[in-house]
C-alpha cells in the first residue's frame, strides 16, 4: 500500500476562476476593427482637443511599421487585431453619471460581487477608488477628500478635459508612442484608466486604487494610467484586474507612466487577476503591459510591487529609469504561473545618474504545464557613478511538468557600479509538505504556507488589506497544484 | 473521546512488513504499545528503526505489504499523515526541514489548532495560545525571539532537535514517536530535551524513542527497551537491556536472528 503525498503533481486544480462571471448591461461597443476612422471616433466620442487626437494619429501610424515582439518566452496564435472591437462602454445617460447615484446598479452589484464596494460608506476607509469598466472609468469615490488636500484622482478622459495643459506635458514623456509594438497600439486606441496629480510636498491622504474589469466580448482592454507626483510629494497606489471566463482570448494592452520629481516618493502596487484561461489553455487574457516609471528629481523613488496570478499570458516589465541623482528604483515580484499559463515578466532598471540604487526581488511559482520566466535587465550608464543593484531571483516549481526561465541581463558601463544577483530554483520539497501534514495540517494548508513563506519578502512590501487579498490569491490560484 | 486509562492498548502493531524502493525493510514486526508507557527501540543502523517511525506517521514511498497497525482502536496504515497527527500521533523527526518565510509560532498555532478541532474543542485565540507556548519555551530553555524565525531556519542541529520537543510539549499527542532526537545534541541540549520529553508522560500518553545511546535512558528512564534488527524485534526486555547493549554490542543479538 502507498498512500503517496502527491498522486498526481499533474492533477492540478479543481477550483474555478472566481470573478468570471458576466454582467448583462448595455453596452455601446464599437463593431471590430481598427484604421484611423476608428480612433477619430474614439477621441470624437471622448470629445478630445486636437492634439491628442493628432497623437493617437501618430501612435497609429508607427504601430503600422511596427511588428508584434517574438523574443519572450511565450507562445501563441497571431493575434488578428482586426478582430478585436477597440471601444465598448456600458450605456448610460448622455453626460455619463454625476455621481455614485448615477451609476448603473448593476455595475455598483458587479464591483460588489468583485469585493470592491463603490460605495463609499461600505468601502475601507482610506482607499480611493477608481472602477474602469471595459473601455471607460465608471465610478471614482473619495473625490471632494482628495480634492480638499490638492490631489487630483480621476479618470484619464476626465483629465484631459480638466488638465489638458499636464496632459499634453506628460503623456508619452516616459513611454513615446513608439517605444514598443503594443505600446504604439495603446498610445492610439487608449480608451480610459486613471491619472494622478499629487502636488508639491503633499503626502495623499490615502491609498488611491483603480479596479478593472473587463466584461463585454471581443473588446480589448487599453487603459493609460499617468502618475505625476511633484517635488517632495508621496503617493501609493494600487491596482487589482479581473475579466469574464471566455473560450476566446482578449487583448489587454496597457500603459502606466510615472513621475517622480525631487525627492518624491511613488509606490505602486499590482494584484493582477485576470482569467487565466481554463486548464487546457482555452481562453484568458494576453496581459501585454508596458509600465515604466522616471525618477527624474533628486532622491526620489519609484516602488514597484506586483502580484501576477492571472492571465494565459503576461508580459510585463515594469521599470524604472534613475535619473535624479540618488534616486531609488524598486521591484518586487511575485508571479504565478499555473495549468497552461504563461508568464514573461520581469524589469528593467536603468541607472543614468549617479549614486542610484535598484533593489530587484522576483519570486516565480511554476505549477502544472506553466512556464515561467524571470527576463530583468539592469544597465548602467556612464553617467551613473556609484551606481548600486541589488537583484534576487527565486523560482519554486511545483510538480514535474511546468518550468522556470531566468534571464538577467546586465550592462554596466560605469567601473564604480556595485551589481549583485542572486537566483535559486527549488522544488516544493515532498520533505517539507510531509513536516507540515505530520503537524496536522491540511494539503492545502501545508502548500499554501510553504509558498506564502517563499513569498514573504514581497507581500511585506504591499499595503496591508492588498497583501491579505494577494495571499488568499495565491491559495486560489494554486488550489490543488499538489493534489 | 473516550477517556484513556494507563494500560489502555494505544498502538498494536502484528506481523508488519514493509518496502521501500522495492527492498525489504521490515519484515514482521510485532510491537504493543499501552498508555503510560515509554519505549525506546534501539538497534544497528539499517535495522529499520527510522523506516517504522516514518511508516507510522504517514510518509508515502513506503509499500505495506503484510500485518497491521492499530491505533486506539483504528486502522493506522489507512489514515492519511495530518488525520493521524491530528488523532495525536507525533513524530519527532531526525532531520527537521527548513521551511523558510514561515514563522514558527505561525506553524505551531496551524498545528495546534488542528488538533484542537479534531478533538472537538474551540481553537485558542492570540493570548491564550501565547499564554501557553510562553510556558512550555520556558520549560525548554528558548528564547521567544525564535517564535518570528522561520521555521528552523537557519537552526543549529541542537535548536532544530529542542524545537521539535517545543512543538511535542504543545500538541500533548496521544503517541510522540521521537526518531533520533538526541543524536547531534551536547549535555545540556540532552537534559532540557529530556524535560521536555519527562513533562509529556502521563498515564494517558505514550512515547516510543528510537534511539543508538543508552546514555538518553539515563535521562528519560523507559519501561521497555525493545532491539530493532534485520526488520523485527528480536529482544526486548526492561532498563538494562540497554546497558547489556552498551556492553555488548548489537551482534550476538543478530546472530541469534540468523540462526532463527
Amino acid at each position: 500500500m502507498s498512500t503517496p503525498i502527491a498522486p498526481d503533481l499533474d492533477d492540478l486544480v479543481t477550483q474555478k476562476y472566481r470573478h468570471g462571471f458576466v454582467t448583462d448591461i448595455d453596452s455601446d461597443t464599437l463593431p471590430p476593427g481598427l484604421d484611423e476612422d476608428v480612433i477619430r471616433l474614439i477621441s470624437k466620442k471622448k470629445g478630445e482637443p486636437e492634439f491628442l487626437l493628432n497623437w493617437r494619429l501618430k501612435a497609429f501610424r508607427l504601430w503600422q511599421t511596427m511588428k508584434e515582439p517574438t523574443w519572450a518566452h511565450v507562445t501563441y496564435h497571431p493575434i488578428d487585431y482586426q478582430a478585436i472591437s477597440y471601444f465598448s462602454a456600458p450605456k448610460s445617460k448622455k453626460d455619463g453619471p454625476k455621481s455614485l447615484a448615477d451609476v448603473d446598479p448593476k455595475l455598483l452589484e458587479t464591483y460588489d460581487k468583485l469585493g470592491v464596494p463603490l460605495h463609499e460608506r461600505a468601502r475601507l476607509a482610506g482607499v480611493a477608488v477608481d472602477a474602469v469598466f471595459d473601455s471607460v472609468s465608471v465610478a471614482t469615490t473619495f473625490k471632494d477628500r482628495l480634492h480638499a488636500a490638492g490631489v487630483i484622482f480621476c479618470p484619464f478622459s476626465d483629465a484631459v478635459r480638466d488638465y489638458p495643459a499636464l496632459i499634453e506635458q506628460y503623456l508619452g514623456s516616459v513611454v513615446p508612442q513608439g517605444d514598443n509594438f503594443y505600446a504604439a497600439l495603446n498610445s492610439a486606441v487608449f480608451t480610459d484608466g486613471s491619472f494622478v496629480y499629487i502636488p508639491k510636498g503633499v503626502r495623499c491622504p490615502m491609498e488611491l486604487s483603480t479596479y478593472f474589469r473587463i466584461n463585454a466580448a471581443n473588446t480589448g482592454q487599453f487603459e493609460r494610467t499617468l502618475i505625476i507626483a511633484d517635488e517632495g510629494s508621496h503617493v501609493s497606489y494600487l491596482e487589482g484586474c479581473t475579466a469574464p471566463m471566455r473560450d476566446e482570448n482578449q487583448l489587454h494592452a496597457a500603459v502606466v507612466e510615472l513621475v517622480a520629481l525631487d525627492n518624491a516618493n511613488i509606490k505602486y502596487s499590482t494584484v493582477q487577476n485576470w482569467y487565466p484561461g481554463d486548464e487546457n489553455g482555452i481562453g484568458g487574457i494576453y496581459n501585454f503591459v508596458t509600465k515604466r516609471g522616471e525618477c527624474r528629481g533628486r532622491n526620489s523613488r519609484i516602488s514597484w510591487t506586483q502580484v501576477e496570478t492571472g492571465s494565459a499570458i503576461t508580459w510585463k516589465y515594469p521599470s524604472c529609469v534613475l535619473i535624479g541623482e540618488g534616486s531609488v528604483g524598486e521591484f518586487y515580484s511575485v508571479a504565478v504561473a499555473n495549468h497552461r499559463q504563461q508568464a514573461d515578466t520581469g524589469t528593467k532598471m536603468i541607472h543614468v545618474g549617479p549614486n542610484t540604487t535598484s533593489t530587484i526581488v522576483s519570486k516565480g511559482i511554476s505549477a502544472g504545464r506553466a512556464q515561467n520566466t524571470y527576463r530583468g535587465l539592469v544597465k548602467v550608464l556612464p553617467s551613473a557613478a556609484g551606481a548600486r543593484n541589488y537583484t534576487q531571483c527565486d523560482s519554486l516549481l511545483m510538480g514535474p511538468d511546468c518550468g522556470a526561465h531566468t534571464f538577467p541581463y546586465v550592462e554596466v558601463k560605469n567601473p564604480s557600479a556595485v551589481v549583485e544577483h542572486e537566483a535559486t530554483t527549488s522544488r516544493i520539497g515532498e520533505d517539507q509538505l510531509f513536516y507540515l501534514l505530520q503537524r496536522g495540517l491540511s494539503q492545502e494548508d501545508a502548500v499554501n504556507m510553504i509558498v506564502n513563506g517563499f513569498c514573504k519578502s514581497v507581500f511585506n512590501e504591499l499595503p496591508m488589506e492588498f497583501a491579505v487579498e494577494a495571499q488568499n490569491l495565491l491559495a486560489v490560484s494554486l488550489e490543488g497544484s499538489v493534489g | 473521546m473516550n477517556q484513556i486509562q494507563r494500560g489502555d492498548l494505544i498502538l498494536d502493531i502484528q506481523g508488519l512488513v514493509a518496502d521501500v524502493a522495492g527492498r525489504n525493510i521490515l519484515k514482521g514486526l510485532n510491537l504493543t504499545i499501552r498508555a503510560g508507557e515509554v519505549h525506546a527501540i534501539m538497534g544497528p543502523n539499517g535495522a529499520g528503526k527510522s523506516t517504522l517511525s516514518q511508516i507510522l506517521a504517514g510518509r508515502p514511498d513506503y509499500d505495506i505489504k503484510a500485518g497491521s497497525a492499530t491505533y486506539l482502536g483504528e486502522d493506522l496504515l489507512a489514515l492519511a499523515p495530518e488525520e493521524r497527527a491530528r488523532r495525536g500521533v507525533f513524530l519527532g523527526f531526525q532531520y527537521p526541514v527548513e521551511i523558510p518565510g514561515v514563522n514558527n509560532v505561525y506553524l505551531l498555532k496551524a498545528a495546534l489548532n488542528s488538533r484542537r478541532r479534531q478533538q472537538g474543542l474551540q481553537e485558542l485565540d492570540a493570548f491564550e495560545f501565547m499564554t501557553i507556548v510562553r510556558e512550555k519555551m520556558k520549560l525548554m530553555k528558548m528564547d521567544e525571539s525564535f517564535l518570528k524565525r522561520g521555521v528552523n531556519e537557519g537552526f543549529s542541529g541542537g535548536e532544530k532537535k529542542r524545537n521539535e520537543i517545543l512543538q511535542m510539549t504543545v500538541l500533548e499527542p496521544t503517541l510522540a514517536i521521537l526518531d533520533e532526537t538526541d543524536s547531534g545534541l551536547d549535555i545540556d541540549a540532552l537534559k532540557v530535551v529530556s524535560t521536555g520529553v519527562n513533562s509529556l508522560r502521563r498515564d494517558d500518553r505514550a512515547v516510543v524513542l528510537v534511539t543508538h545511546y543508552q546514555r538518553l535512558l539515563d535521562y528519560i528512564v523507559p519501561d521497555y527497551v525493545h532491539v530493532l534488527a534485520g526488520g523485527k524485534i528480536v529482544r526486548s526486555g526492561d532498563r538494562t537491556l540497554a546497558l547489556e547493549l552498551e556492553q555488548r554490542g548489537y551482534d550476538w543479538l543478530i546472530e541469534g536472528t540468523n540462526a532463527a
